[in-house]
């Protein structure tokens, strides 16, 4: 008789106590920002374009051969708007063979791949997860968002940029040159000591 | 009397028992590779006779993916991510393997900071595995409540792991060197925190089986097995030291830091199942207190060392062995300099300590082999590779 009320006491504190499982469809668990989803390629707001140069290192290091890469002349650089001169032609990877180990953003150069926290994929195709370049890239923007992504060291200077800052230097070469000349260094130069022996 | 044995295909492994009674015939029963208890693809055909099991031949081979192969092709970084896939539970000590075997080879050492946050990962793996194998185990048994409470305490360790490494299993974490990246800056609160939580959840599991009367009726005198004949046998982790062998290689060899650490090593006296079980109690309660001290030891660094972000060894061969949940994980590298190894061979304690369930298991109950096998706490991506 005990023992039955000890134990429709331990049911009423178990019915009391807070939740420990979450209904998965209806609510999701937080993510880490650490999370390693799907990879997915990130995109370079300021120039515009993807950051990857389909340099084929993650190609290469990936574990499950699961990706394929294609570089091209970036229209970009000829243009003097970029400072990349190839660029992504055509980037896959079969994320049905991804085993998410990251082995691709630790490899690449360039901050052009990341895990993104996409996880829910789930294809009635087999094939459906083979996803191409604009579907990364969209990946990318999103989990961009998401984290408020940052690369790791800012873009160097794009061919435009750089005959802007030559220009620039050039002017600023002129105009201290011109300074140069019309001031005499002599006057104005008077030391500590000489101004301390004036006062003594 | 041989007409009346069953026919069997045990092949070569077969042994003579004693004939059974006149007008008894011994029975051939089939026991997975789709059975719950066996934690995975694991066949055993016992031949008993009623409810004693005469003899066992274990199949294994269901899992089978030619790791040791596939890392011929590899390089080392990739391989790490293979080595997360053999003991699928463990998944950071396994790499702690492969990682400390190629630094041994480089002659690197990573930083101190690095060592310890592997010592942490490894030991919350351990815990959780351990986990693990008190729900099961006590599910082989017919009990279900501990698993649901030893799932919610995995789960908390497992979403640790996941604000370490990115990932709840399959981490990909350990690097050659080093770790991949820094630990967030919360991660030392929240583990002591987590360690507090953990010691609890022991503590309930303790409660819920140990001294449990059915508990002890099933485990107590089951699947006896000597220290000598363990050895005998080289089962090793806690499946040896619940016979009595004080062997431990984070004590008898040290690696990493261990060597720095307090902490003492839980030995069983009677090696049945109970001891086994009981064992992997106190480790669990003794990982808790490496944590702590780990945590303590921790001091900001670096998390990795000036190498090549491409680990390539040079010639030579090279042995490395750690003390896993499971017992005494090793790796022997054959490696002719370059990116891959030229030979890889893989010692898991999983599949050494199968060995034994032929001798632990004649004699008992079929109920009393689905104990024993969880005892034995195998695991079958390491067992099959």
């Amino acid at each position: 008789m005990l023992s039955g009320f000890r134990g429709l006491g331990v049911t009423l504190r178990g019915a009391l106590r807070s939740k420990v499982t979450s209904e998965y469809p209806k609510e999701h668990l937080p993510l880490d920002n650490r999370f390693m989803g799907f990879p997915a390629l990130t995109w370079d707001v300021p120039r515009d374009e993807p950051y990857c140069t389909g340099c084929m290192v993650c190609v290469r290091y990936c574990p499950t051969q699961c990706m394929s890469a294609k570089m091209q002349d970036n229209e970009k650089f000829s243009e003097g708007v970029s400072h990349r001169k190839k660029i992504i032609e055509s980037f896959e990877i079969n994320l049905g063979r991804c085993i998410l180990c990251g082995i691709c953003v630790d490899v690449c150069n360039f901050d052009a791949i990341e895990m993104s926290l996409e996880h829910e994929r789930s294809e009635r195709l087999r094939n459906a997860n083979r996803v191409d370049l604009p579907t990364l890239l969209d990946m990318g923007r999103v989990y961009q968002v998401e984290v408020d992504w940052k690369q790791s060291k800012p873009n160097a200077a794009s061919p435009n940029e750089r005959a802007i800052a030559k220009a620039a230097a050039e002017e600023a070469k002129t105009a201290e040159e011109s300074v140069a000349e019309t001031s005499d260094p002599d006057d104005s130069v008077t030391t500590p000591e000489e101004t301390g022996e004036d006062a003594a | 009397m041989t007409e009346n044995v069953a026919p069997t295909n045990l092949g070569s492994t077969i042994i003579q028992v004693p004939s059974p009674e006149p007008g008894t015939v011994d029975m051939m029963v089939n026991m997975g590779p789709q059975h719950p208890a066996t934690h995975g693809v694991f066949r055993m055909e016992l031949r008993v006779d009623g409810e004693q099991i005469q003899d066992l031949v274990p199949h294994i081979g269901y899992l089978h993916r030619g790791s040791e192969k596939l890392c011929e092709h590899e390089s080392y970084s990739q391989i790490i991510t293979l080595f997360d896939r053999l003991d699928y539970v463990s998944n950071f000590n396994n790499e702690l393997v492969i990682v400390s075997a190629v630094e041994k080879l480089m002659d690197v050492a990573p930083p101190p900071r690095a060592e310890l946050i592997r010592i942490i990962m490894c030991e919350f793996n351990r815990i959780a595995s351990h986990l693990l194998f008190y729900g099961t185990f006590a599910i082989d048994m017919g009990a279900i409540t501990p698993l649901l409470y030893n799932f919610r305490d995995r789960e908390k360790i497992q979403a640790l792991f996941e604000s370490v490494s990115g990932a709840r299993m399959m981490h990909n974490y350990f690097r050659v060197g080093g770790v991949k990246e820094d630990v967030a800056d919360e991660f030392e609160s929240r583990s002591l925190a987590l360690c507090d939580e953990l010691e609890h959840g022991i503590d309930e599991t303790d409660r819920l089986l140990t001294e449990n009367e059915i508990f002890l009726e099933r485990t107590s005198g089951i699947g006896v097995i000597s220290g000598e004949d363990a050895l005998d046998w080289g089962l090793s982790g806690p499946v040896l030291r619940a016979s009595g062998v004080p062997y431990d290689v984070r004590v008898d060899e040290p690696y990493s830091r261990y060597d720095e650490l307090d902490f003492g090593i839980p030995v069983g006296s009677a090696g049945d199942c109970w001891d086994r079980f009981y064992v992997r109690i106190l480790e669990a309660r003794e990982s808790v207190s490496i944590i702590r001290q780990a945590i303590a030891l921790m001091e900001p660094g670096d998390t990795m060392s000036k190498i090549r972000r491409i680990a390539r060894p040079p010639a030579g061969e090279v042995y490395a062995h750690c003390e896993n949940p499971r017992g005494d994980l090793g790796v022997y590298i054959v490696s002719e300099g370059g990116e891959r190894p030229y030979r890889l061979k893989v010692r898991p304690p999983s599949f050494c300590n199968l060995q034994a369930l032929r001798d632990l298991t004649v004699g008992h109950y079929i109920a009393d082999a689905v104990v024993i096998l969880g005892t034995l706490d195998i695991v079958l991506g390491e067992v099959d590779r």
